[in-house]
């Protein structure tokens, strides 16, 4: 056990619309998509054609700069359409679905004989390593080199996301093997942190330093608990994996084959339902949203009302995300709409400016709206309330944005990632756009220093 | 709604390729204030807190109406309190005292924001909310008696140079109503200070005398038989238009700290920095000097300082950013403040002096409070690569 952790600062956002413990069968896609620039740090190389035949698990693409590390699709069929932007780049594949799923098979391993490099080559043709992050700058983990430690977080506190003790209560065999996998892979220790108080199947995963975590939101986020139990130092290099992600690790190397299966939560004030459904990485969400959701003018989201991605036009399940959040927009004027202390279960603060700080319990139903025109910066204090790490998150952004990589380092931006500013985005009085400016900062840090 | 529709009927007008391009911004200016626009978040956060700078700088706003009125009321007590047989009824002494300084007010606003919307057409940007602040903030420390015109050149000189010339709202180093104040103080002194501009009328009429506290004490003349310490709490002196009133300005504080408008670290180490500054010159006090001997807690309740405490040292633009800088920042506006005040006998407004002054320092403060961070991370980088 390693020292337990409190988060004071930040802020829990009670939205309507939580995800019954119920799970359902998501309707069937035909369609399934990925969408090569989701991940960052990758320069995607083709390996398919349209009209090509694919298992699930087969290469897509793999990156120009490590052509050992492939992406693979997700479900076996057909490659339909490649569609490219500007000069040439590919944005996304798409691929039609056969009847019944067959899986390439990458032969099973096993975890305690195999040596770090057979690990690693397996998840590399696998696919999963597309789950393995990097701190700092939040890319594809280079896996030429060796992590300081591997942090898990083993809940996420964001707005309506998906509880992992439920949904992962039957994974323990799984985690376990993925687990032990990644001990082979870092020269330090294997980190996973728990939500203190709450029973879930990271209880009894061994061969992990664990730790509790409680407060609230992003007490979820792994970047905070990194900092708030190891901070990453220049030069170190951190991996971190999404809980649900070491199901598909621990099944590739038990089973070996990439089960692209996810469990998302179908969650937000216009879900008719708010529950579980089980569909795949890249799925067609488009039958299930028409059969959740009624109302024409809603913001679909793949991911959290935080960080999400929005995919209101495509509906297809972004790789990583297992949340679906349904929102209403808010693209409608306000009469004297900043008028203070008038309220309501459509406005929320954490400010004082607003009642709804008198009702901390309350569950509110947000729109897309921005509230407000950008301004200058004229608050101050205000970011600090929601980072719970030892930073000066204005002072940060400034260095940002006027590209001082000196200060940039100097001021802890190894150490922090566009989710952990999400909360800044939402409470700053100026409208500033911060997880957009962290991306922009990290982007030019990979290039000047990587 | 109709008045939706009007808006959206003019809008195209002045939309990209409309006959008023050029004067966007100033449209926009009217329309965002009546209505929140339809804007929805195309990045990063789908959601959005309902705080905005208009939210915000109305909450100054309604601050400062507990003083302004009392501030009104004032203006009418003190002119007619001095001349014998006058008609001392609210009525009277309240339209007495708006229409000194309604005119001031309509002066502040219609010249600082005829600049604000200037320079957003001329940049293409916003029209921000800052000087919805200002605007009143700046007639507020005024005497009662300033002729127009310098209160508008004071206007003209705190916005320009002030604040636009550093690129607006946000970007300006020192707080734009005390640089007004402080232009006015250099340039017309005979208006801003001395024994006889503090109450309306002083200065032409021989009858009253405009002296405030201050003044006398400075002079080397005690007040304790005049004013004592409850008049002085309550706010019936003379002396700048809302600043006389420590009940009006501790309500105004009092909304600004529960709605988390204005730092409580300021003003609370403000008010101990200048009690502590007091205190000391208490304890040390010399024969002759009033201001020296005048207690402690009379000299937290008169002049500006509980006026500049609240609502200039908060301004959060021009203070300190960090929350360490920030109680070194307040301490020090308490410490000197109460230090020009009592040794420099021809400023007994030192707590303007002060704030003006510890905004050019605020950011140094910061930068060491940064500064200590930054030193921090690189041990830990040394730390690490040793073990």
């Amino acid at each position: 056990m390693s020292k337990d952790i409190r988060i004071k600062k930040g802020l829990n956002i009670n939205l309507y619309g939580e995800a019954a413990q119920e799970v359902a069968d998501a309707p069937k896609s035909k369609i399934f998509t990925i969408n090569p620039p989701e991940f960052l740090g990758v320069t995607p190389k083709l390996l398919v054609k349209e009209g090509a035949n694919v298992l699930a698990g087969e290469a897509l693409f793999y990156n120009k700069d490590n052509d050992r590390m492939q992406f693979v699709s997700p479900v076996s069929g057909v490659v339909t359409e490649i569609v490219r932007g500007e000069r040439r780049k590919v944005l996304s594949i798409m691929i039609e679905a056969s009847t019944t799923i067959s899986y390439k098979d990458f032969g099973t391993t096993d975890v305690k004989s195999a040596s770090k490099e057979t690990i690693i080559e397996k998840l590399l043709t696998s696919g999963a390593w597309a789950f393995f992050n990097q701190k700092p700058y939040e890319i594809i983990a280079n896996p030429n080199e060796t992590p300081r430690d591997i942090f898990i977080s083993g809940f996420d506190s964001a707005p309506l996301a998906q509880d992992y003790a439920y949904t992962l209560k039957d994974d323990a065999k799984a985690i376990q093997r993925a687990v032990d996998a990644l001990a082979k892979l870092t020269s330090g220790i294997v980190y996973l942190g728990v939500q203190a108080g709450i029973a879930s199947v990271f209880d009894k995963i061994e061969n992990v330093t664990r730790f509790k975590v409680s407060g609230v939101h992003p007490a979820g986020n792994v970047g905070v608990q990194i900092n708030n139990v190891s901070p990453i130092n220049k030069g170190e290099r951190i991996w971190t994996i999404k809980p649900a992600d070491l199901v598909i690790i621990g099944k590739v190397l038990s089973e070996g084959k990439f089960i692209a299966n996810r469990t998302i939560a179908l969650v937000g004030s216009e879900v008719k339902n708010p529950k579980y459904y089980k569909t795949m990485i890249g799925a067609d969400l488009s039958q299930l949203i028409a059969d959740n959701v009624s109302n024409d003018n809603v913001r679909i989201i793949s991911g959290n009302a935080l960080t999400g991605s929005n995919i209101t036009d495509s509906k297809v399940l972004s790789y990583t995300d297992n949340t679906v959040t349904v929102l209403p927009e808010g693209n409608n004027y306000r009469f004297f709409g900043w008028m203070p202390w008038l309220t309501g279960n459509k406005r929320f603060s954490m400010s004082r400016t607003n009642l709804s700080f008198l009702m901390p319990k309350k569950k509110y139903v947000l729109d897309t709206n921005l509230n407000g025109e950008e301004r200058a910066l004229v608050v101050t204090g205000e970011m600090e309330k929601v980072i719970p790490m030892d930073i000066f998150p204005m002072q940060l952004i400034k260095a940002i944005l006027v590209k001082d990589i000196d200060k940039m380092e100097a001021l802890g931006i190894y150490e922090v990632a566009p989710e952990d500013f999400a909360l800044v985005d939402f409470t700053n009085t100026s409208k500033l756009e911060a997880q957009d400016i962290v991306r922009y900062g990290l982007d030019i840090m990979v290039k000047e220093v990587g | 709604m109709g008045l939706r529709k009007i808006l959206d009927n003019y809008k195209v007008h002045f939309e990209k390729g409309g006959k008023f391009e050029k004067f966007k911004p100033a449209f926009a200016g009217i329309d965002t204030f009546l209505f929140v626009p339809n804007h929805t978040t195309k990045r990063g956060a789908h959601i959005r807190d309902v705080i905005d700078l208009k939210r915000l700088m109305i909450i100054v706003v309604f601050a400062l109406i507990p003083a302004t009125l009392f501030g009104i009321w004032n203006i009418g007590n003190q002119h007619f309190s001095q001349l014998s047989g006058s008609d001392m009824s609210f009525m009277n002494l309240f339209l007495y005292g708006a229409m000194k300084f309604i005119p001031m007010v309509i002066v502040s606003y219609a010249v600082g924001l005829g600049i604000e919307f200037y320079y957003a057409i001329k940049r293409g940007h916003d029209v921000n909310e800052g000087y919805l602040v200002s605007g009143i903030l700046i007639p507020l420390i005024m005497p009662v008696d300033l002729p127009l015109w310098m209160l508008a050149v004071a206007v003209v000189f705190a916005v320009i140079i002030g604040k636009e010339v550093f690129g607006g709202t946000g970007m300006n180093i020192m707080n734009p109503a005390l640089l007004a104040r402080a232009f006015a103080f250099f340039a017309y002194p005979s208006f801003m200070s001395g024994t006889k501009v503090w109450v309306a009328e002083g200065l032409h009429n021989d009858a009253i005398s405009g002296e405030t506290i201050l003044g006398k004490l400075a002079e080397g003349h005690a007040v304790d038989k005049i004013y004592s310490t409850y008049d002085m709490f309550m706010g019936w002196i003379p002396g700048s238009v809302g600043e006389t009133s420590v009940l009006m300005i501790g309500i105004g504080a009092l909304m600004l700290l529960i709605s988390g408008v204005a730092s409580w670290r300021i003003i609370f180490s403000a008010i101990l920095g200048g009690a502590f500054m007091a205190f000391v010159f208490n304890t040390f006090a010399v024969d002759g000097n009033q201001l020296m001997a005048m207690p402690w807690y009379q000299h937290l309740l008169v002049g500006g300082f509980a006026f500049g405490i609240v609502f200039m040292a908060t301004d959060p633009v021009s203070a300190a950013q960090t929350t360490k800088g920030k109680w070194i920042y307040g301490f020090l506006i308490g410490v000197f403040a109460i230090m020009i005040r009592v040794f420099n006998a021809a400023y007994p407004e030192g707590v303007m002096l002060a704030i003006l002054l510890l905004n050019v320092f605020a950011p140094t403060i910061d930068y060491f409070v940064v500064q200590s961070n930054i030193k921090s991370r690189k041990k830990r980088w040394e730390n690490a690569k040793k073990a």
